[in-house]
């Protein structure tokens, strides 16, 4: 792979930086607010896996679509979503991304070309490769955009949405993001082969792995990606290794599946600590002092939000 | 007026919105050189070519899913299914997320989402080509589900599906395909939530029958049998069970007093339980009689003619099931 970092600016890498920080800071916000009871449902962080929604999404101009899944805050902030509107939908204000109705697991704001997160693991993929089909039908160079598990990888709509996106050349970017788990299941446990990257070959689309706590590795591949997938020649799969420090969702116990070893080793491999080990330490406090105010101003926000009213709960079932 | 099959119309309607609107494609399995199974693409793929006219693999929940993610991004996808039991595969996708989506985005997106193929018992086609399944869809927010008996409803209710904004199950019986009927080479539309008054009683109208898709045509050859006996019946098709036209009904039970529903498919939780429910909530001083449903066989549809006849009412049974009514 060519050396990214000639290529991109200061201002380009600390802007990577920004976004990183920009999510760990949000989600151990939302990690302490859940523990405090603000948040009503679930919640999945993205935490030790920033560099892969970074990279790709730097690549992204706001028509692009991005379709994700459960773990999905991290896709939302680097698209776009301010953290006070994530917050918000967290804490099921009338402010949040989608007006309360979601929670973690539904983020809705096609404002940014986030089109939605799903509690359902796998439909993000052929809904991109949809979204590819539109570009392509109305004479765009959009591209879709899906991010999903390992776990998603060994779902029927990994195959079915691979294939139809390989035939028709479409421009979709699918985006596995192999953490080695879905929940406290191992790939090796549940894949036949759990090199994710190598089942493109079965498609005749690209497939590349990448170090996924390398936001400047994500992004090479993504930006190959992108530009292919705009250029008309079709879809790019690139499996992202990558790790979730946290537990699967918060609250839930996590142990027993995974040693702490294991979990240490990979905490070493922080990818805001890689990318700032590149960075002049003063920009890199710059920014985390940015990031801290932006973020608590944001859970003030969200914290102060009104709730949504009952009398709108029934809207927006149609259209029509 | 011209006559055209009931499929025809449907093709009409299709090629004439394809020809006004070039974000409409469809999907489907032989939609494109083929046609269509039942000829409900022919002669479009010349005009449109692959992008619009797009054969699919054989993955129904994997082109539910992709129509879903063009329909959230600005184009109208008509998914062709062919039978509606083909896309069982895909249930996940259809009530998870196309039902879904528009609400959960607070109606930021849209869902301009045609679903459309056969439905219903016959020609032998046994349990795996014969599915009804329209009471599940109307059950679930967010679906639109509709059932044309005829080729002037077929179009212009397709129209009103291809012009909306909403997910759409257009679903079409298949013994109703070939039958031909006076279709206007005007454009129109048909709204959905707006039953048709298949027969219009007189004064001494003694019963209100709802018939749903192929049941339109059987009741209305039972109606002829009784009028020989002089007895006036009259007779609603819904056209559309989500929404239903209660009020269409509610009004014809008002002056009749008695009210039987004949629906092809299972009875438990189907479209004539929930009329029958409407009714005694908004119209029990209405009732002159209990409300009486007559059904298909709850079971899987068998194979072998006998079998299959047995499954379902037909213009003697309902005939029967009037006569029963009158005399409660
Ligand atoms: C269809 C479906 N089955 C099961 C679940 C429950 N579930 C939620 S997350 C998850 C694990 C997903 O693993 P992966 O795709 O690797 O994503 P990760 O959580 O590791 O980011 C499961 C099984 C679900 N949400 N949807
Ligand atoms: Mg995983």
């Amino acid at each position: 792979m060519t050396q990214t970092t000639d290529k991109l600016s200061k201002d380009q890498l600390l802007s990577l930086y920004r976004t990183m920080a920009v999510i760990r800071r949000t989600e151990e916000q939302l990690a302490r607010a859940h523990q405090a009871g603000l948040i009503h449902g679930a919640c999945h962080t993205y935490v030790g896996e920033e560099a892969v929604a970074t990279g790709v999404c730097a690549n992204l101009r706001t028509d692009d679509a991005v379709f994700s899944t459960h773990r999905g805050h991290g896709h939302a902030l680097a698209k776009g979503v301010s953290p006070a509107a994530l917050m918000a939908e967290l804490f099921g204000r009338a402010t949040g991304v989608s007006r309360g109705r979601g929670g973690s697991m539904h983020l809705f704001a096609p404002e940014v070309g986030m089109m939605g997160t799903s509690g359902i693991v796998g439909p993000c993929i052929l809904q991109a490769a949809g979204a590819g089909y539109s570009f392509k039908l109305l004479n765009t160079d959009r591209v879709g955009v899906a991010f999903f598990g390992d776990g998603a990888s060994n779902n029927g709509a990994f195959h079915e949405g691979l294939n139809m996106a390989s035939i028709w050349k479409l421009p979709v970017l699918f985006i596995c993001e192999n953490n080695l788990y879905a929940t406290e299941i191992s790939i090796n446990q549940s894949a036949g082969n759990p090199n994710v990257a190598e089942r493109a070959v079965a498609y005749n689309i690209p497939g590349v792995q990448v170090d996924g706590n390398d936001v400047l590795k994500v992004y090479e591949a993504a930006r190959e990606a992108t530009l292919r997938a705009r250029s008309g020649a079709g879809p790019t799969l690139i499996e992202c290794r990558t790790y979730r420090t946290r537990a699967h969702a918060e609250g839930m116990r996590d142990a027993g599946y995974r040693s702490a070893e294991e979990v240490d080793a990979w905490k070493a491999r922080d990818p805001l600590k890689l990318l700032a080990a590149q960075l002049p330490a003063a920009d890199v406090a710059a920014i985390e002092a940015e990031v801290k105010a932006q973020v608590d101003a944001a859970y003030d926000f969200a914290r102060n939000s009104p709730y949504p009213d009952p009398a709108t709960a029934t809207t927006h079932v149609f259209a029509d | 007026m011209r006559e055209l099959t009931y499929t025809a119309a449907a093709r009409e309607a299709l090629a004439e919105q394809m020809a006004i609107d070039p974000t409409i494609f469809v999907v489907g399995e032989g939609i494109g050189p083929r046609g269509g199974n039942f000829m409900t693409t022919a002669g479009l793929y010349d005009l449109y070519g692959p992008m619009r006219l797009r054969d699919t693999p054989i993955a129904e929940r994997g082109f539910i899913g992709l129509c879903t993610g063009a329909a959230m991004t600005g184009s109208r996808p008509v998914v062709d299914f062919m039978f509606l039991d083909f896309i069982l595969d895909g249930m996940g996708e259809l009530i998870n997320q196309v039902a879904k989506i528009q609400y959960m985005s607070d109606g930021r997106l849209k869902m301009p989402i045609v679903l459309r193929g056969s439905i219903g018992v016959g020609g032998s086609a046994a349990t795996h080509h014969s599915g009804n399944y329209y009471s599940i869809f109307a059950h679930i927010p967010g679906f639109k589900v509709v059932l044309p008996s005829t080729p002037y409803d077929a179009k212009g209710l397709f129209k009103t599906a291809l012009r909306g904004n909403d997910p759409v199950m257009f679903l079409e019986h298949k013994l109703l395909l070939n039958t031909k009927g006076p279709v206007p080479e005007e454009d129109y539309e048909i709204p959905f939530g707006q039953a048709r008054i298949a027969r219009a009683g007189g004064k001494g109208c003694r019963a209100t029958v709802v018939a749903l898709a192929s049941m339109v045509r059987k009741t209305l050859e039972a109606c002829d049998q009784l009028a020989k006996d002089g007895i006036d019946i009259e007779v609603i098709d819904p056209r559309t069970v989500a929404p239903l036209d209660t009020d269409t009904i509610l009004e014809s039970l008002h002056k009749t007093g008695r009210l039987l529903i004949v629906d092809e498919t299972f009875a438990p939780c189907g479209i004539g339980a929930e009329i029958a429910a409407q009714a005694v909530d908004r119209a029990l001083d209405d009732l002159d009689a209990p409300v009486k449903r007559l059904n298909g066989a709850f079971a899987p549809t068998p194979y072998s003619p006998p079998l299959e006849a047995a499954m379902i009412p037909n213009a003697t049974t309902i005939e029967a099931a009037i006569r029963d009514l009158l005399a409660e």
